[in-house]
C-alpha cells in the first residue's frame, strides 16, 4: 500500500531509494530510449553506404566492407579476409565471383599487366572461405551528393525564407493586434476577441478547397508569399502577447502620450521592449510552427522549384524507388536547427506552453 | 603602450561580436519603425488616437479576413454546388445534393452500401484512431506526468526527453517511422535477432492486415504525447502538497489521496487536455500521409486525407463534395471547441 502511495502523491519523506523509486527511474529511462531512440537510428543510418543500408538485420554503427582501388580497375575492389588452402590467412581483393566461387589478387603485388590478372596471379576460392574485412566509414556522400542532384539547396532557402520573413511579419503584425487588444479602449473590442478566437477553431484542414480558390485569385500559387502571408497572423501569438501587455502599467502609456510621443512611437518604444519576453516565446513557436508547416505549402505550392523543405521530402515518394540514402541525410539536415533549438532553448518553450496550453 | 598590447580572450570577441549584431539589428529595426512613422503619424493626426487601435488590428484582421473568415463562408457556398470549375461564378448551384451523396446510405454500418463509401470508411478510420489514439495518449501522458511530479532527480531532463518528437514536423515523424518499420527496417531486425524465422520473412509493418493502423496510432502517441505531459504536469503541480499531509494524517489510503484528492483536482486539467488532444486527433493527416500514404487500400485514410484529394488531387476534383464534407469535419471541431471555451470559463469563475 505504501508503494501505491509513493507513487500516487509527490511526496514520499525517506531518504533511502525504494521500489517505487525504481520502478519511475527504469520508467523514464526507457522513455529516453523510446523518444530519442528512433531519432538515433536514422541519424545512424544516415552515414551508411546504400549497400550496407539494407543489410539485414541491420547494425547501429555504420560499417561497410573496406575496398580498394587497383591499376586497370575502373571501380575499387572490396576486401576480403581469405583462409587459403594451406590454411594462410591473407587480405585478397575480390576481382570477379564465378558462382560459389571467387577469384581474388593480392592488392600489395601489382599485377604484370594491369586489369588481367594470369592465371598464376589469382587465387580462386570458395565463397565460404571468406570474410568481409569492414570498419566504420561515415558515408558523407549522402550529405553532399544531394546538394546538387536534387533540389535540396532550393528547399532549404525556400525553407529558410518562409520562417525568417514569416516569423519577423508575424511579430510585428501580431505584436500591433495584441497592443490594440490590451491598450486602448474602441467600439467593437470584444467582437475582434471572439472572432480572433473562432479563427483559431477554423483550422486549414477545414477549408482547404475555398483557401486553394483565394490562392488562385490573389496569384499567390507557387509564389512563397502565399505560404508566407496566410500564416503570418496567427491567433495564439496574439493572445500570448496580449495576455503578456496586460501587465504593463497605462501609467507608461499615458506618460508618453504628455510627452507628446504619437502611437506609433508608443508601440515600438514603449511597448515593445517590454514585451520583449513574450516576442521571444512567440519567435521561437513561430520558427517552429512554419519550418514545420506542411499542408499549407502543400496546397500553395505545386512547382518543385518553390518547394519548402518538408514538401521536397514528401515528394520523394512519389517516385518509384526511394532513394533512401539521400532521404535520410535529408531528414537529418531538416530535424537539426529544430533539435539545435531545443537544446539550447527547451526551458523557454515548456513555459511557454505551460501558460498558453496551445501549439499551431 | 602597454594596455594597447593586451591581446583579447576569445569569450570578449564573442561578446563583442553579438553586441554589434544586436546593436545592428536594433539599428534596422529603429531605422524602419522610424520610416514608418511618416506615414502613420499624418494618419493619427486625422483620425485621433483614439481610433489608432483599429489602425494597429488591420494587418491582423486583414489576413484573418482573407484566408480564414472568408473561405469559410465560401466553403459554405461551395458544398452546395457541383462541378469542377474552381472559381464560385462558374460553378452550378445543387442545393444540399453534396450532403445527400455523403448521406446515400443503405446500411449506415457498411461503408459498401454508400454511394461515396470512401467518405465512409475515412469516418469509420477517423472514429477508430480518434479513440485508440485519444485514450492510449492521455493515459501515457497521464502516468508520465504522474512520475515526473515525483521528486526526481533529472526532472527538467527527462520532462524534454518526453517533449522532444512533439517539436518534430509531421513529415520528419513520418519518415523516421517508415524507415524504422520498412521490411528491412530495425524492428524486423530486432525480431529476427529473437526468432530466425523473422529473417527470412519480415513482417511488413506498414503493408499487413491491421499493423498499419496499429503503428499509425502509436506513433501519434509517440509524436504528441510530451504536450500533453507538459500541461498535466502543470496541473499536478499546482495541487499543494499539503492537501496529502492532512489527508494521510486523517488515515487515508494512498487510493482514496488520489481519488479524492489528485483526480477532482485534476479534471479541469484533464477535460482541457481531453477537448485539445481531440480536435487534434480528428485532423490527423500529415504524419500518416508521409507514413503510410492512407494504404494499405484505404485502411489509414482518415477525413482530412478524404477532403484533400476529393477537393484537391484527383483527376476531376470535386471540390463541392469535398466542402461538403469539411462542413461536417468543422461541425465537429466546433463542437469540441465549444466544450472547451465552456469548460475553460467554467474553470475560470471557479
Amino acid at each position: 500500500m505504501n508503494t501505491l502511495r509513493n507513487f500516487i502523491i509527490r511526496k514520499h519523506g525517506k531518504s533511502r531509494i525504494d521500489i517505487t523509486d525504481a520502478v519511475s527511474y527504469i520508467y523514464l529511462v526507457a522513455g529516453v530510449f523510446v523518444m530519442f531512440g528512433p531519432v538515433l537510428w536514422v541519424v545512424m543510418s544516415s552515414f551508411k553506404t546504400q549497400a550496407s543500408l539494407f543489410e539485414f538485420p541491420p547494425r547501429f554503427l555504420p560499417y561497410s566492407q573496406n575496398t580498394v582501388e587497383i591499376e586497370g580497375y575502373d571501380s575499387p575492389l572490396l576486401l576480403f579476409k581469405v583462409t587459403l588452402e594451406d590454411g594462410q590467412v591473407r587480405e585478397l581483393a575480390q576481382v570477379r565471383r564465378v558462382g560459389l566461387e571467387s577469384q581474388l589478387i593480392d592488392p600489395d603485388k601489382p599485377l604484370a599487366t594491369p586489369g588481367r590478372p594470369s592465371g598464376d596471379e589469382i587465387y580462386r576460392v570458395r565463397i565460404e572461405k571468406l570474410e568481409p574485412i569492414e570498419s566504420i566509414q561515415l558515408a558523407w556522400e549522402n550529405y553532399t551528393e544531394p546538394l546538387d542532384r536534387f533540389n535540396f539547396l532550393t528547399y532549404l532557402k525556400n525553407s529558410v525564407i518562409v520562417t525568417m520573413v514569416a516569423t519577423i511579419i508575424t511579430l510585428i503584425i501580431n505584436s500591433m493586434a495584441a497592443f490594440a487588444l490590451s491598450k486602448y479602449r474602441f467600439a467593437g473590442r470584444d467582437v475582434f476577441l471572439v472572432v480572433i478566437i473562432s479563427t483559431l477553431m477554423i483550422p486549414i484542414s477545414v477549408i482547404i478547397v475555398p483557401v486553394f480558390l483565394v490562392i488562385t485569385r490573389l496569384d499567390l500559387n507557387n509564389s512563397l508569399w502565399g505560404v508566407i502571408i496566410p500564416g503570418a497572423a496567427t491567433p495564439t501569438g496574439v493572445f500570448l502577447l496580449r495576455q503578456y501587455m496586460l501587465t504593463i502599467p497605462d501609467e507608461l502609456i499615458e506618460a508618453a502620450r504628455i510627452d507628446g510621443a504619437s502611437e506609433w512611437r508608443i508601440y515600438w518604444q514603449v511597448i515593445l521592449p517590454l514585451a520583449r519576453p513574450a516576442l521571444a516565446v512567440l519567435a521561437i513557436f513561430s520558427i517552429m510552427w512554419r519550418w514545420n508547416d506542411f499542408l499549407w505549402p502543400l496546397i500553395v505550392l505545386s512547382r518543385s522549384e518553390k518547394y519548402t523543405l518538408q514538401v521536397g521530402l514528401n515528394a520523394f515518394f512519389g517516385e518509384l524507388n526511394v532513394p533512401w540514402h539521400y532521404v535520410l541525410a535529408m531528414t537529418v539536415l531538416t530535424l537539426l536547427p529544430i533539435t539545435l533549438v531545443f537544446a539550447f532553448l527547451q526551458q523557454f518553450i515548456s513555459t511557454g506552453i505551460a501558460t498558453t496550453g496551445s501549439k499551431g | 603602450m602597454i594596455e594597447g598590447n593586451r591581446s583579447r580572450s576569445m569569450g570578449e570577441w564573442i561578446s563583442a561580436i553579438r553586441h554589434g549584431f544586436e546593436a545592428l539589428l536594433i539599428g534596422i529595426f529603429s531605422g524602419l519603425m522610424i520610416a514608418l512613422e511618416f506615414f502613420i503619424n499624418p494618419i493619427q493626426r486625422w483620425v485621433g488616437f483614439r481610433r489608432m487601435a483599429y489602425l494597429f488590428l488591420l494587418p491582423n484582421m486583414a489576413i484573418f479576413g482573407i484566408f480564414v473568415i472568408f473561405p469559410m463562408l465560401l466553403n459554405f457556398y461551395y458544398s452546395m454546388t457541383s462541378g469542377v470549375a474552381l472559381f464560385p461564378e462558374d460553378r452550378t448551384f445543387v442545393g444540399t445534393d453534396n450532403y445527400e451523396i455523403l448521406a446515400d446510405c443503405e446500411d449506415f454500418t457498411d461503408p459498401n452500401s454508400c454511394d461515396e463509401d470512401f467518405f465512409w470508411r475515412a469516418i469509420y478510420n477517423t472514429i477508430v484512431f480518434v479513440f485508440f489514439q485519444v485514450g492510449g495518449m492521455v493515459l501515457m501522458a497521464l502516468i508520465t506526468a504522474l512520475v515526473l511530479n515525483r521528486e526526481i532527480v533529472g526532472r527538467g531532463f527527462f520532462r524534454s526527453v518526453y517533449f522532444y518528437p512533439v517539436l518534430l514536423s509531421p513529415v520528419v515523424v513520418g519518415l523516421i517511422w517508415r524507415w524504422i518499420l520498412q521490411r528491412y527496417g530495425v524492428v524486423n531486425g530486432v525480431l529476427a535477432q529473437i526468432d530466425p524465422k523473422f529473417e527470412a520473412d519480415p513482417v511488413l509493418f506498414l503493408l499487413k492486415g491491421d499493423w498499419p493502423t496499429f503503428w499509425v496510432i502509436m506513433i501519434s502517441i509517440w509524436a504528441q504525447m510530451g504536450f500533453f505531459t507538459l500541461i498535466l504536469l502543470a496541473g499536478l503541480q499546482s495541487i499543494p502538497g499539503v492537501l496529502y499531509e492532512a489527508s494521510s494524517i486523517d488515515g487515508a489510503s494512498p487510493w482514496q489521496g488520489f481519488r479524492f484528492i489528485t483526480m477532482p483536482l485534476l479534471m479541469p486539467t484533464m477535460f482541457v487536455v481531453l477537448v485539445l488532444a481531440l480536435i487534434r486527433s480528428v485532423q490527423v493527416f500529415d504524419q500518416v500521409f508521409v507514413l503510410t500514404g492512407g494504404g494499405p487500400g484505404t485502411s489509414t485514410k482518415y477525413m482530412v486525407q478524404y477532403i484533400y484529394e476529393t477537393g484537391m488531387r484527383n483527376q476531376i476534383p470535386r471540390r463541392g463534395l469535398a466542402a461538403a464534407a469539411s462542413m461536417v469535419l468543422g461541425g465537429v471541431l466546433f463542437i469540441f471547441t465549444f466544450i472547451q471555451l465552456w469548460l475553460g470559463r467554467k474553470s475560470e469563475s471557479v
